[in-house]
């Protein structure tokens, strides 16, 4: 009897301590699931990356401490880094197009005649497609002797071009194609600032005489900074990205000149010539720091939005 | 309304206009449009070198019927669905009880585990390679849609937290208050209370994640391989090299592995593009 009063009332405190800091507990309960998925697969193997870096490992055996050796002989000692690098900083700033293209296209289409919603998801869909579809569609696009870009080239009387066979071309030719899906992100993006812009300052502004390019400029691309600073985000984590497309059309060729970091990590660390994992982790952290970069601007920006909606 | 309505300017340029849509749209989709006259089109034509005339004979059937019979294209697609459907479930349950957290209560470093999950998601996949590979096998789950699942499901919750917090913190807060001040417990706030509001959140995260996953490719290479677990994206590789060259048939193919994101998307067009544009419009 006494046994019996006493796991009750122990239970008793136990609820009561619960709900006495039930408000305090609850966010944590409901967190830590997310978290320990989230540590275990993100946070944790972004030290783990940096810790194997600066180790030689094929990825069965023991590792090699090697100190600084991987890093100096990426940043002293490798050509293939090096274009894999200039081509990350040709991919950076060309992708960027997406935005002022898609904001064109969405300008364009941003009207209320008949059959507008149906052009609207048309122009979108190319977004949708998994970039593998759309790397084979662009490399049998580009294709010399069946490809449609040269029959039609061949139609206005210009010869054949051979763009992902030609070591000068072949990167621009993938960028081209990625900036296809990624125009149709950036449009769909203002399309909805668009859609929020203000209409009375347009008819203040209107009838102070601006239109056009000016009206743009000075009154609507204010208006469209949220929709501007996301397709920046997305634009550029999409350029660090680009994978799919170099795996897909290329396969880092000809003569490995379409090679970007990330890809050149992959080839590095799973390839057919052994696992160099230590070597790709090193290439993995200066692709990370590369982003860092872009990431801290993100963050703080998002940090001052944060504040002022406190307010 | 920027730029001037069309009803508001000179006859001419409507018509323009009207006569410029459908031709700006032909040349945006043409890569696409030469994919599709290519998927029906006779191996004949290939040989004879016909790839840009009208087709010799309309043979849409054949070909897809041999995409799906004649290929391991079918089980790439089932290996597809059996990865994507689990991880939009997993990551969207998650999220909602992390977003629920992270909007509703005040608690010291909230806003740090919140920036976390956002930067986290923002991280090059390379640098996660090798360690998350190595777990993979590690958990003897190397080659298997469980070992890509658990991946994709943490992976996603950063983008689906920043996504579901965001739309929890508009939620009327008085709702809550008013619940708690009635004295119910805190996680029937949560099912009764915030779930049910967070309906369409949950349908424009479930579209976009299903896209996102379905069209991955790096992790599909990274931690499968063969028929067994691979998805589309990656299986597409080795169903072109079993059709070299055959260009109508790995037209088809292709076409066939892009088409479920494209019908999500033209089914709940609605919920995908408000998820995708969230925070476009203050």
């Amino acid at each position: 009897m006494a046994e019996l009063s006493a796991t009750g009332s122990s239970a008793q405190t136990q609820r009561s301590w619960y709900k006495r800091n039930e408000i305090a507990v609850t966010p944590w309960l409901f967190l830590l699931p997310g978290m320990i998925f989230f540590a275990v697969y993100v946070i944790i193997p972004i030290f783990q990356s940096v810790w194997i870096s600066f180790h030689e490992w094929d990825g069965l055996g023991e590792k090699t401490w090697v100190g600084t050796a991987n890093y100096e002989r990426l940043l002293f000692d490798d050509r293939k880094f090096v274009t894999s690098f200039w081509n990350n900083v040709k991919w950076l700033f060309l992708f960027l197009l997406a935005i002022p293209m898609g904001l064109m296209i969405s300008l364009f289409l941003n009207q209320t005649v008949r059959g507008i919603r149906f052009y609207k998801a048309m122009f979108f869909f190319p977004f949708v497609i998994s970039q593998v579809v759309v790397g084979l569609v662009f490399s049998w696009f580009y294709l010399p002797r069946e490809g449609l870009l040269n029959a039609i080239l061949g139609f206005f009387g210009f010869g054949s071009v051979n763009i992902l066979g030609d070591p000068d071309l072949a990167t621009y030719g993938i960028i081209a194609a990625g900036l296809w899906p990624q125009t149709a992100y950036c449009m769909i993006l203002y399309l909805t600032g668009l859609n929020a812009v203000d209409p009375e300052q347009i008819e203040a502004a209107r009838l102070d005489g601006a239109k056009g390019h000016r009206m743009l400029w000075h009154v609507v691309l204010p208006q469209l900074k949220p929709a501007t600073f996301i397709a920046f985000v997305v634009t550029i984590i999409g350029a660090l990205r680009s994978f799919d497309f170099i795996a897909v059309m290329t396969n880092g060729g000809p003569f490995g000149t379409t090679r970007v970091l990330s890809f050149y990590m992959f080839e590095e660390s799973l390839s057919e010539f052994g696992f160099r994992m230590g070597y790709g982790a090193a290439i993995a952290v200066v692709l990370f720091f590369i982003m860092l970069f872009f990431i801290a601007y993100f963050l703080l920006s998002m940090y001052q939005d944060e504040r002022e909606a406190r307010r | 309304m920027f730029p001037t309505p069309i009803e508001k300017t000179s006859r001419s340029w409507q018509l323009t206009y009207q006569s410029l849509l459908p031709v700006a749209l032909i040349v945006w989709l043409l890569p696409l449009i030469a994919v599709a006259t290519f998927s029906i089109k006779p191996e004949t034509d290939f040989a004879q070198g016909n790839y840009w005339g009208l087709p010799s004979s309309f043979e849409l059937f054949t070909n897809y019927g041999k995409v799906f019979f004649e290929s391991d294209m079918k089980r790439y697609m089932l290996n597809s669905v059996l990865i994507t459907v689990p991880t939009v479930i997993g990551a969207v349950a998650l999220s909602c009880m992390t977003g629920f957290a992270l909007g509703i209560y005040r608690f010291r470093g909230n806003l740090a585990i919140f920036f976390l999950f956002i930067a986290g998601n923002f991280v090059p996949f390379q640098i996660l390679m090798v360690p998350v590979r190595d777990l993979t096998v590690s958990m003897g789950l190397y080659d298997t849609k469980i070992g890509l699942i658990l991946f994709h499901v943490a992976f996603q919750t950063g983008f689906c937290t920043l996504f579901m917090r965001n739309f929890i913190r508009a939620l009327p807060y008085e709702l809550i208050e008013a619940a708690r001040v009635e004295g119910i417990a805190e996680w029937r706030i949560f099912w009764f209370v915030v779930v049910p509001l967070m309906k369409p959140a949950i349908a424009a995260l479930s579209v976009l994640i299903f896209t996102f996953i379905w069209n991955d490719y790096f992790w599909a290479v990274v931690l499968t391989q063969g028929p067994d677990a691979q998805p589309v994206t990656a299986g597409i590789t080795s169903f072109n090299s079993q059709f070299r060259a055959a260009y109508h048939l790995m037209s088809a193919g292709s076409i066939v592995a892009a088409l479920p994101p494209v019908i999500m998307f033209f089914i709940m067009q609605r919920h995908f593009i408000a998820g995708l544009t969230l925070g476009a419009v203050k």
